[in-house]
């Protein structure tokens, strides 16, 4: 197949798209007992999606992406505990709101740095949401954060159960399934396009006139708002939030899962949530320092030897395999 | 408020202040000259944190000797890592450096709950360094009049290494423009692991003399690296005397919010930095961009 023909149905949806939702689906049926687990896992994919759209396809690094998430929790949260408001939907859009502007103008001011001033300024920016939200006790909750929210029933049908997590499962999944062909429709489309160019070579894309820095914070924008969006689900499914989603750890772990499943791919945010959260789940309630240790030593293999994660081996497998068959061929 | 509560007030803020500077000044000086995102620096201060009180209790090695031991052994191990990770990954992308350091605390964080377990460790220290110093017209915690003598005292080394020495001219060439100096044939490589060892070994042990301000327990590099990474931001890379003044500043302005406004007060600080880098990406005393 010539390049242009490649590129031209790069976007085109494959039979092994559909793979992820009907295993997700078959999760439903197959694992009554580990639905909370499972909702768990979709938030953090659509968490780790979010990062994908900034630090895969724009290239920017940041370690303040849970500031976002944080956002959106906690204002589903607020709004639940302050003004009763508590009906599901309407909540995510809101969280998409707040989060969304916060990227909007952070993202302003703070994308017209680079390098190690951006990391430390979306680190502070994080930083600052944490403190405010610690110091702000009586809006916030303080350090103990806002336990048992009760959030409606989705679209006035579906209520949450804190036992069985039924409806917040399939609710999660919904949500992720809406906003992953938002994502996949964005990185395939012309501006996905001249994102990847801005990641790939910034002063070849200065070079050519292509609008960078608006570009970069509409990605940003866009991406905190997904990002407050897995933050409201996070708040809605299990009921409460508390400072922990924002907190560095929870910037770094993204970080890791995204990296873990290969980042600028969008399935490797399946791939990294599914297996870093199911390790995590097996490894760290039994032996929790060396969950550490042994999540410490991959991320040094990883960033020495496997910058692509485990989609970027599999596509090195395949490579190799394809080259064999075709030298067989011959 | 009188004068004596402004001065110990001061005091108290610059002996935190110093041990801020003796831990980042190292990391300010190896991002300067490399540009590499070292998040490991505080892991490094918690091991000379460690080596320090654990060599004391066990071997009842003297504090000074201690600290000296801390700073050899750290020294080493930490030219052990930079050969063999930090190396490879000189010209990769900084994602690559924020992920290999990032594992490195992990790892390390966890060796250490592993050998020593995660209980908080105390510093005994020695007779003349505790109790009260008279200084005529108050008197003060003898540790923390010691901290600032001290940390004045290293800074004036260093400031007179880097400024007047050969080496120092070295480094300094090297930070401004890696390209230029290497090309009159500064080995730029060889540079870097000696600051790199000298920068770890400073960072043990200042994570030994604040064992007893900052506290010590496998968490601490995660807890502080946002503060050490302040302090680099603020000075500006590579530039020691900006290091020390922003460390004395962040010290101080983190005393006093801690005393006038308890729940929030590193509030302010973020804030400030926020600010701060926003007008002089560069850092207060900076002359390169981050």
């Amino acid at each position: 197949m010539d390049p242009a023909t490649e590129l031209a149905r790069r976007h085109r949806l494959r039979w092994w798209e559909a793979l992820p939702w009907v295993a997700a689906l078959a999760c439903f049926f197959a694992f009554p007992n580990y639905l909370a687990f499972g909702t768990q896992v979709l938030v953090t994919i659509l968490f780790a999606l979010s990062l994908d759209l900034v630090l895969g396809y724009a290239g920017i690094v940041t370690l303040g992406h849970a500031a976002f998430f944080g956002a959106g929790a906690y204002t589903v949260g607020m709004m639940a505990m302050h003004w009763g408001w508590n009906e599901p939907l309407s909540g995510l859009l809101a969280a998409a709101l707040v989060a969304g502007a916060i990227g909007l103008a952070s993202g302003l001011v703070l994308l017209r740095t680079h390098g190690l001033a951006l990391l430390m300024l979306t680190l502070c920016t994080m930083a600052l949401l944490e403190q405010a939200a610690n110091m702000g006790a009586e809006w916030t909750g303080g350090f103990d954060g806002m336990p048992g929210l009760s959030f409606g029933k989705i679209l006035g049908l579906f209520g949450f159960d804190v036992l069985y997590y039924k409806s917040q499962y399939l609710y999660a999944l919904a949500v992720l399934l809406a906003s992953f062909i938002v994502v996949r429709t964005l990185v395939y489309s012309s501006f996905g396009q001249s994102l990847t160019g801005v990641r790939e070579n910034l002063l070849r894309m200065h070079a050519v006139g292509a609008p960078v820095r608006v570009r970069q914070v509409i990605a940003y924008t866009i991406s905190a708002a997904l990002a407050g969006v897995a933050g409201a689900l996070f708040a809605q499914a299990n009921g409460y939030v508390n400072l922990a989603v924002l907190g560095l750890e929870r910037s770094a772990g993204v970080m890791i899962v995204l990296i873990l499943g290969g980042y600028g791919r969008l399935y490797g945010a399946f791939v990294g949530a599914l297996a870093y959260m199911l390790l995590e789940h097996v490894l760290a309630k039994a032996y929790p320092t060396a969950w550490q240790l042994g999540l410490g030593v991959t991320l040094v293999v990883v960033a020495l030897f496997a910058r692509d994660g485990v989609l970027g081996m599999v596509d090195a497998l395949r490579r190799r395999w394809v080259g064999q068959m075709r030298g067989a061929g011959k | 408020m009188d004068l004596n509560s402004l001065i110990s007030i001061l005091l108290g803020g610059m002996a935190a202040g110093m041990v801020l500077f003796v831990v980042s000044v190292g990391l300010s000086v190896t991002m300067g000259l490399m540009g590499f995102v070292n998040l490991a620096h505080g892991s490094f201060a918690m091991l000379g944190g460690y080596a320090i009180v654990l060599s004391m209790k066990h071997w009842g090695l003297p504090f000074p000797a201690a600290l000296l031991f801390g700073f050899v052994a750290v020294a080493a191990i930490s030219v052990v890592f930079e050969r063999l990770l930090y190396a490879p990954l000189y010209r990769a992308r900084e994602l690559d450096q924020v992920l290999l350091t990032i594992g490195l605390n992990f790892a390390l964080i966890a060796a250490v709950t592993l050998g020593v377990g995660p209980e908080t460790q105390t510093v005994q220290l020695p007779g003349w360094l505790s109790g009260q110093t008279d200084l005529g017209f108050m008197s003060y915690r003898t540790y923390s009049l010691a901290l600032i003598v001290a940390g004045t005292v290293l800074m004036l080394a260093l400031l007179f290494g880097f400024e007047r020495t050969r080496i120092g001219a070295r480094i300094r060439a090297a930070v401004d423009n890696r390209r230029m100096a290497q090309s009159m044939g500064v080995d730029v490589g060889r540079l870097f692991t000696l600051t790199f060892a000298l920068g770890s070994g400073l960072a043990a042990m200042g994570g030994g003399l604040g064992a007893e301000i900052l506290g010590l327990d496998p968490q601490y590099p995660f807890r502080y690296l946002v503060y050490f990474l302040i302090v680099v931001a603020v000075g500006g890379l590579g530039r020691i005397s900006g290091v020390f003044f922003a460390a004395m500043l962040i010290g101080v302005l983190d005393f006093v919010l801690k005393i006038y406004f308890p729940k929030g007060g590193t509030l302010f600080i973020y804030a400030l930095t926020l600010i701060l880098l926003l007008a002089r990406p560069q850092g207060l005393f900076g002359k390169k961009g981050l």
